[in-house]
This record gives structure tokens, C-alpha cells and sequence, in this order.
């Protein structure tokens, strides 16, 4: 669906509307940023439970005899290490300069079957540059436009699942995927994934299902409808990357920390020589997470060492955990040890600000703290 | 909405109560509404001259930043040090314990150019 303003809307939509949701344009789709308030959302995930519809985000499934050897070569990760099925695994989409083009999430949806879920600003670039590399013989299918997506995230939120899945039915391991009927009747995959730092589900289904899904959820009193806003101040909290803003096309993976996703002994694969080079000689700069003593940073803020400007704040926002700004930055390599001091331009005033070993925020239902 | 008329408010959505020369400003519930809650209030000293039409401060929610404008100009004689602690009091009572400065008009005749609460609100309603 498409308004006048050239803005899609997801099956959601009207959901956020009779929520009283404040909806800003994302990614091309018009979404929910939040519905009562970001923090009195972002304490719901980290008390009790939140739903997000991030149904935005774009879906591929991969299948065939070739779908294996075509990710293995495409994805940074080893997807050996997924071999078995309804196993997830996080990876990157390199060039062959080892500039990211997107993260992904990959899960081994069924027997030579993965299913790929990326960010919605890249769908279109995601989908030609896979099919640009695919064999003829393999299925690649761009399913984001049937696909709804609905995070379920929270200490309480595996609790709420077990109630709405059929009696007896028991989450999937973290980081893997399993099936529900949900409400009795609805077919749902259910993956045990988010991006809150919080132990949850994300819910793959129907585009038409996607309603009866949202309204069983809040069914819940304890759970909270949860908007684009809260969803960054959680990544942001567990130092999770954000495409867009954290690493792009001009950024590689050990550079932005991600190196662990890279994998260093799967054989060839796009991107992989010059990500081994980069890791040999070390990277000029290094995406460092800053605590901010005063005021709140964001995105493109100068950060200086010793009154220079060495960088600026990649992501940044204040945390209703910690109470403060939080921000990451890219610095050079040789400032960004834990215990580094820098300070932030916030407009006509300097913070200063130290670098700090992510998460921001250790005590999550995740962390089992 | 609820803009209590006892105050005149600014097209920057400031509020003004005015006793004798004494300007005692605030932002509107409109203006909080539209900024969500509010984090962070940065006002500026006890003495600061402000001016008409000039900021003179900032508020930030978690998403956005938004200028403090003056609806008067004169000097800061006081300022609401407790939104430091609380900033989130703009949000629970911005026309009452939200407050931000008072400030000692030059010209307590400034504040008649400012709207009354029915015509903020049809301001408001234009967008």
C-alpha cells in the first residue's frame, strides 16, 4: 500500500493509527517512532514485554541445490556453522573491497532453503546484487511484500508466546528458528532473535495475518506497542551496529568491530581477500562506544582528542537505562581502548566523553543478570 | 489541547505570564506534545540578557533538539534550576511547574504583540 506522499505502509498500519502512533517516514515506509513515549517504551521492553512492527524490513528466500555454495560465497560468515536446519546465524553482505553493503540475518529455513532478512533502505541493492551473482538454477525470490515481521521482545515475551502457541509448544533455542500456530489458528514462524538485547521472538508471517497476530499480542496487559524510537535506544544500549549510521558501503568489517562475523577460514568468498588484508595490517580506524557525561550526542557530532577533531559520532542517543548520552564514533585506532578520553561537540559545548567496552547496558533478561 | 488563558504564547510556542515587569516563560503543551519527553533542558544564568525573537536555550527529547526562543527581551532574574533533575516536568506540567526563566522586562508593554490562548490555538490547529 502506497500514500500520496509516495510512502508505503505496512499491513500494520492502521493498527498504529488506532494506537494513536506518531508516524514518521523510514526507509520509504511511513512507521510508528513511537505511541505513548520512546522511554516509557524502551522501559516496557526492559521490564516486561514490547511488540514492534518492523515488517519494513525485507525478506529473500534462497532455494536450490546450489543455495549453499551461492551464500557461502556471497555472506562474510560461515554458513557451515549453520548447517543445521532452522539455525541463525548474523553475516554480512561485502563488495569486494570489503565495503559493507548490509547486515543480514541468515536462517536455514528448511532443507537447502535459507531465508535472508535485511534492512529495508537496502532492499533493492541487497536483492540485484545477490541475483547479480546467483546461478540460474537457484531461487532467489524477493518475499518482503507478503512477508509481516512483528519483534516480540522482553523479559515477559516468551511467556506471552507459550500462552498464544498450542499447549505443550516450547520456544526454539536462541538464535534459531521454529514454527507456532499462534491464537489457535494462525501458521507463524517464530524466530529466537531481536535487535533489544532482551530475550524475545521475532514473529514471520502472513502479510493478511499480520493484524490477528499484533491484536492477540496486545491481548497481553503486559505487553507494550513499541515504536522505531525505542527499537534504536535498545540496539543503541546493547552497542548493536545500525546500518546507515554505524557502517556503510565505505566501511569494513573490522574497522566497525565486526570482524567476529568474518569468517577466516571458509575459503573464497566476496569481500574475503580484502577483509584478511585489513585485519593483517590493522585498521586506521576503529568504531569506539563512548559514554557522554553531559547533554545527549548524535549522529555527525564532532568528536575531538586534545582539543582536534578525530572523528565524528556515528550513532548517538540518551539512554533511559543509563540516564545519559550514549554514542559510537570512529576514531583512530590508536585512541580506542576502553578508558580513551574524548570529548563531543554538542553544539557550543564540549562533553567529554569515555570509551567504554559495549554493551552500555549488562543487565538484560539476555545477559541473565 | 488545553492552553489556559491566563497567559499569552509566542508562533515559537512560548508562554508568557507576565506580573508587573516580571516575563515568567515556559514552552506550550503543544510544544511539549510534539517534542515527546523531554530529557534534557540546557537555560541559561541568573543576570544572561535575553532578546526578543533570540534563543535562549535549548530542549532535546530522545529524538530531536529543539531552540528555546525568547518572547521578551530583558534579564534573567531567575531560572527553574529543578528541570535540570527533572526535565520530564516540562511534559507533566509545562504551563505550571515546567516553567523555565523569569525575566525582568525592559519593556513590559512587549508582551501585548503575543497571542491569547484562543488565537495559539487556532495557530496550532493551521499547523
Amino acid at each position: 500500500m502506497t500514500d500520496v506522499a509516495g510512502l508505503k505502509r505496512t499491513a500494520l498500519y492502521e493498527e498504529h493509527i488506532a494506537l494513536g502512533a506518531r508516524m514518521v517516514p523510514f526507509a520509504g515506509y511511513e512507521m510508528p517512532v513511537h505511541y505513548t513515549g520512546i522511554i516509557d517504551e524502551h522501559r516496557a521492553v526492559r521490564e516486561r514485554a514490547g511488540i514492534f512492527d518492523v515488517s519494513h524490513m525485507a525478506e529473500f528466500r534462497v532455494f536450490g541445490f546450489g543455495a549453499f555454495d551461492f551464500l557461502q560465497r556471497a555472506l562474510s560468515n560461515d554458513l557451515g556453522r549453520i548447517a543445521g536446519i532452522g539455525q541463525a546465524q548474523y553475516t554480512l553482505l561485502l563488495d569486494e573491497d570489503g565495503g559493507i553493503i548490509d547486515d543480514l540475518i541468515v536462517y536455514h529455513s528448511g532443507d537447502l532453503e535459507y531465508l535472508i532478512i535485511a534492512n529495508a533502505a537496502n532492499r533493492e541493492t541487497d536483492f540485484t546484487w545477490l541475483s547479480d551473482q546467483a546461478p540460474d538454477d537457484l531461487e532467489l525470490v524477493d518475499e518482503s511484500d507478503r512477508t509481516a515481521l512483528i519483534a516480540v521482545q522482553g523479559p515477559c515475551a516468551l511467556d506471552v508466546i507459550r500462552e498464544l502457541a498450542d499447549e505443550g509448544w516450547e520456544p526454539p533455542v536462541r538464535f534459531t528458528l521454529g514454527e507456532a500456530r499462534l491464537g489457535g489458528a494462525v501458521p507463524c514462524l517464530v524466530a529466537r532473535t531481536g535487535y533489544t538485547g532482551e530475550d524475545g521472538v521475532e514473529i514471520i508471517c502472513r502479510v493478511a495475518d499480520a493484524p490477528v497476530v499484533w491484536r492477540l499480542l496486545l491481548s497481553f496487559p503486559e505487553v507494550t506497542p513499541c515504536g522505531l524510537g525505542a527499537r534504536d535506544t535498545l540496539r543503541l544500549e546493547m552497542g548493536y551496529h545500525l546500518y546507515g549510521s554505524d557502517m556503510d558501503r565505505k566501511t569494513d568489517p573490522i574497522s566497525a568491530g565486526l570482524g567476529w562475523v568474518v569468517s577466516k577460514d571458509k575459503g573464497d568468498f566476496v569481500g574475503g581477500r580484502a577483509v584478511a588484508r585489513i585485519r593483517e595490517e590493522g585498521p586506521q580506524r576503529k568504531l569506539v562506544h563512548l559514554l557522554v557525561d553531559e547533554g545527549i550526542p548524535r549522529h555527525g557530532y564532532p568528536v575531538l582528542h586534545e582539543g582536534v577533531e578525530v572523528g565524528k559520532v556515528a550513532s548517538g542517543t540518551f539512554s533511559p537505562t543509563l540516564q545519559r548520552g550514549i554514542a559510537t564514533a570512529y576514531v583512530p585506532s590508536a585512541m580506542s581502548a576502553p578508558g580513551s578520553l574524548f570529548e563531543v561537540a554538542i553544539r557550543s559545548k564540549m562533553s567529554s566523553a569515555t570509551v567504554v567496552k559495549p554493551p552500555f547496558v549488562t543487565s538484560t533478561s539476555l545477559s541473565g543478570a | 489541547m488545553a492552553h489556559p488563558n491566563d497567559r499569552v504564547y509566542s508562533e515559537e510556542h512560548e508562554w508568557v505570564v507576565a506580573e508587573g515587569d516580571t516575563a515568567i516563560i515556559g514552552i506550550s503543551h503543544f510544544a511539549q506534545d510534539q517534542l515527546g519527553e523531554v530529557v534534557y533542558v540546557d537555560l541559561p544564568s541568573v543576570g544572561d540578557e535575553v532578546i526578543a525573537g533570540e534563543t535562549f536555550g535549548e530542549i532535546e527529547s530522545v529524538k530531536s533538539v529543539s531552540e528555546l526562543y525568547s518572547p521578551v527581551s530583558g534579564e534573567i532574574v531567575e531560572v527553574n534550576e529543578a528541570l535540570g533533575d527533572s526535565p520530564e516536568t516540562v511534559n507533566a506540567d509545562p504551563h505550571g511547574e515546567g516553567w523555565m526563566i523569569k525575566v525582568k522586562m525592559e519593556d513590559a508593554s512587549q508582551v501585548d504583540g503575543l497571542m491569547s490562548a484562543e488565537e495559539y490555538d487556532e495557530f496550532v490547529a493551521q499547523g
